[in-house]
């Protein structure tokens, strides 16, 4: 294949570069025109695999195919959307790290070799950093360095597997893996840390609710999906997934009913609908892959409509925490409705986008007759839409009045909003769109007379259960707490075993430099005063120990004698010449030794 | 400053609401016992069972999740 394409990933990276020259309205223009330029790059390469460079004699390769379009079309829609919610931004740091950010993502998605997919990857991690740190706070600053510890450490573990596996099989392409053998476990452990499966999640739910408001819409979208990008290409149908699957979905649960911050409680949730898409790939039909692809599409949009929407909150009213909100539809209507759209997307309701995805996954387990895994899926289903995302909304804009009247949001947060939530609907209605693109041809029909009446059953009955026990006071009242998850691990259990396992070693550390620094010279310095008078006392110290009582007080009178004179007359028993020979001796025995040791 | 709206302080409104929903609610229940199901289980083909499920499964993950409350929850500043 020849080299004389220009993959997408590069426009968005090269154009990041000369966005701090332009200002105001040029910038914003330049900024809209660098992933209409990709999007444009990415139509005019035919599907197939490319050779774009070489690295140490491996050839560095970029894949074009169904799978990869579909992710690679959602990622610079978001982009674009994303760029436009951010314009009212001043300083040009956070748009050149998004815009990178987002290139690097791309070029995960795009990559048809494991070593492009770990430059990009590791490229990811750091520029998804840049973007926490951007909202300036102490705690965003933690945050951040938590997010590259952990990265790091996924990241490491896949190039661990990448380069067993490259020396395995003498080859560095990137397609099926499947668990085989230690290589294929590293290169897994680094995508489901990216992919936030429990217990490895707590970067997410640690990290996204400090980032800035525009940053977060960029973060939601790209490092979880390109996990699920890189797992549906080499680990479709590998059983783990379906399990680890299931987790994410039922876990972050009990969170979302406990937390206070509403962008935790969108982390949460966004890891529970990870979790049907680590499903969908485990089970590895083409209908569930197909599921678990369109889900991504879908997802990414209306996961970024909520975080816009709870940020224009937060960015007009300076919080987004629910016991600190209410009320607010008063004053921000259009955010609401925009809001709510993305809440009846996110809980598939029929006519948004949630409902012709979401749904896909979970037929396609009651198509394998795996009860357990359909059982849990629909609890998941049932109790994530009252306690994440019925709560978002109802804190925000109904429960108590808060006496907080903020304005509506900003005109280019309403377009970005109103563009996502158009692309919801638009999915929602007409499902053969999305369809089409998807990797596999799929045979589904979401709009079934008892489809929608059983999904509007089962989201309409949790809803009652919601307001039953809000209104019976059953309910867990909304605190302002922080509530423990893993990463208590390494920010308090880690700290914590350190100091346990240190102080007792610090303070030997001591004893032993005391004893080899301090006591041991001064007793040598003693001791060579005269030597053979310190024999004898020594000797007689020892003897005092040892004597039986009636000789013990002579013996004691003649110690403290010897001890009373010292060190008294050297006896000197070796002459000059004597002891010069003999440190000649030590001198030449030290040579030889080193020599020998050199050779 | 703008006019705020307060459709939803007004009693007449809230009280349309309750009706609405309540409807829709029990509409859903009648048309769910007329509308054959293609169930991949024995169960899910029951009538309501999804009504059911949501309602009861709603409650179950809320009780779960206020008894685990006293072992998660900390101080807002446990952290710093």
């Amino acid at each position: 294949m020849t080299s004389s394409i220009f993959p997408p990933a590069l426009v968005l990276i090269a154009g990041a570069v000369a966005v701090p020259f332009f200002r105001g309205m040029v910038r914003r223009a330049y900024l809209l025109l660098v992933p209409v330029l990709a999007f444009a790059a990415l139509l005019s390469i035919p599907g197939g695999t490319y050779v774009t460079a070489s690295l140490l004699g491996h050839a560095l390769t970029l894949r074009i195919d169904g799978l990869s379009l579909v992710f690679g079309y959602v990622f610079i829609i978001i982009t674009f959307i994303g760029l436009i919610y951010a314009f009212h931004v001043k300083g040009s740091e956070e748009q050149v790290a998004a815009l990178v950010y987002a290139g690097a993502a791309l070029g995960a998605v795009f990559a048809g070799d494991l070593i492009t997919l770990f430059i990009f990857w590791e490229l990811m991690t750091l520029t998804a950093a840049y973007i926490i740190w951007s909202q300036r706070t102490k705690a965003s600053r933690g945050a951040g360095l938590r997010y590259i510890m952990v990265h790091i450490f996924g990241g490491m573990s896949l190039l661990a597997g990448i380069i067993l596996r490259v020396c395995a099989t003498g080859s560095t392409e990137f397609g099926y893996i499947g668990l085989d053998g230690l290589d294929s476990y590293l290169i897994l452990l680094g995508f489901i840390i990216n992919a936030a499966v429990p217990p490895l999640h707590a970067w997410l739910t640690d990290a996204y609710p400090e980032a800035s408001v525009t940053g977060v819409v960029f973060l939601s979208a790209f490092t979880t999906k390109t996990a699920v990008y890189v797992l549906a290409r080499a680990f479709p149908g590998t059983e783990l997934l379906v399990a680890a699957g299931v987790i994410m979905t039922v876990y972050p649960i009990f969170y979302v009913v406990l937390e206070n911050d509403l962008r935790r409680v969108l982390s949460y949730s966004l890891i529970n609908q990870v979790g049907f898409m680590l499903t969908g790939i485990g089970l590895g039909t083409v209908l569930a892959m197909n599921g678990a692809t369109a889900h991504v599409f879908c997802h990414i949009l209306y996961k970024a409509l909520l975080f816009m929407a709870v940020g224009a909150v937060l960015y007009r009213t300076g919080t987004c925490k629910a016991t600190e909100l209410g009320g607010l539809y008063k004053t921000m209507p259009v955010t609401m409705v925009f809001c709510i759209i993305g809440i009846a997307s996110i809980a598939a309701f029929p006519l948004f986008s949630g409902f012709v995805s979401k749904s896909m996954v979970l037929t396609a387990a009651g198509n394998e007759h795996l009860a357990v895994v359909w059982f849990l899926l629909l609890l998941a289903s049932a109790g994530v839409f009252p306690h994440a995302e019925i709560k978002i909304p109802y804190f925000i804009f109904f429960a108590r009045d808060s006496g907080k009247r903020p304005e509506e949001a900003p005109p280019n947060m309403l377009v970005a909003m109103g563009m996502a939530a158009f692309l919801c609907v638009f999915i929602g209605i007409y499902p053969a769109a999305l369809y089409s693109i998807m990797p596999y041809p799929v045979d589904y029909v979401p709009y079934t007379a008892d489809h929608v009446i059983s999904q509007l059953a089962l989201l309409c009955f949790a809803s009652l259960a919601f307001v039953v026990l809000v209104r019976s006071g059953y309910y867990p009242p909304v605190q302002r707490s922080v509530n423990l998850d893993t990463d208590w691990l390494y920010r308090k259990g880690l700290p914590a075993g350190i100091s346990f396992v240190g102080a007792p070693l610090a303070r030997l550390n001591e004893r032993a430099g005391k004893a080899l620094f301090e006591f041991l010279p001064d007793f040598l310095v003693w001791f060579g005063k005269n030597p053979p008078a310190a024999l004898k006392i020594v000797t007689g110290t020892l003897f005092l120990k040892f004597s039986g009582p009636e000789k013990r007080a002579r013996v004691a009178e003649r110690v403290e004698n010897e001890k009373a004179l010292y060190p008294g007359d050297r006896l000197l028993p070796w002459s000059i010449g004597a002891a010069v020979s003999f440190v000649l001796v030590i001198l030449l025995v030290y040579l030889v030794a080193n020599y020998r040791s050199g050779l | 400053m703008k006019k705020e709206l307060d459709f939803f302080e007004k009693p007449k409104n809230k009280k349309a609401l309750w009706i609405i929903y309540i409807a829709i609610l029990v509409l859903l229940l009648t048309i769910d016992l007329f509308i054959p199901q293609h169930a991949h289980f024995y169960w899910d083909g029951i009538p309501v069972f999804y009504a059911l499920f949501g309602f009861a499964g709603c409650v179950l993950l809320a009780v779960i999740a206020k008894n685990l409350r006293p072992f998660l929850k900390r101080e807002e500043n446990y952290y710093d």
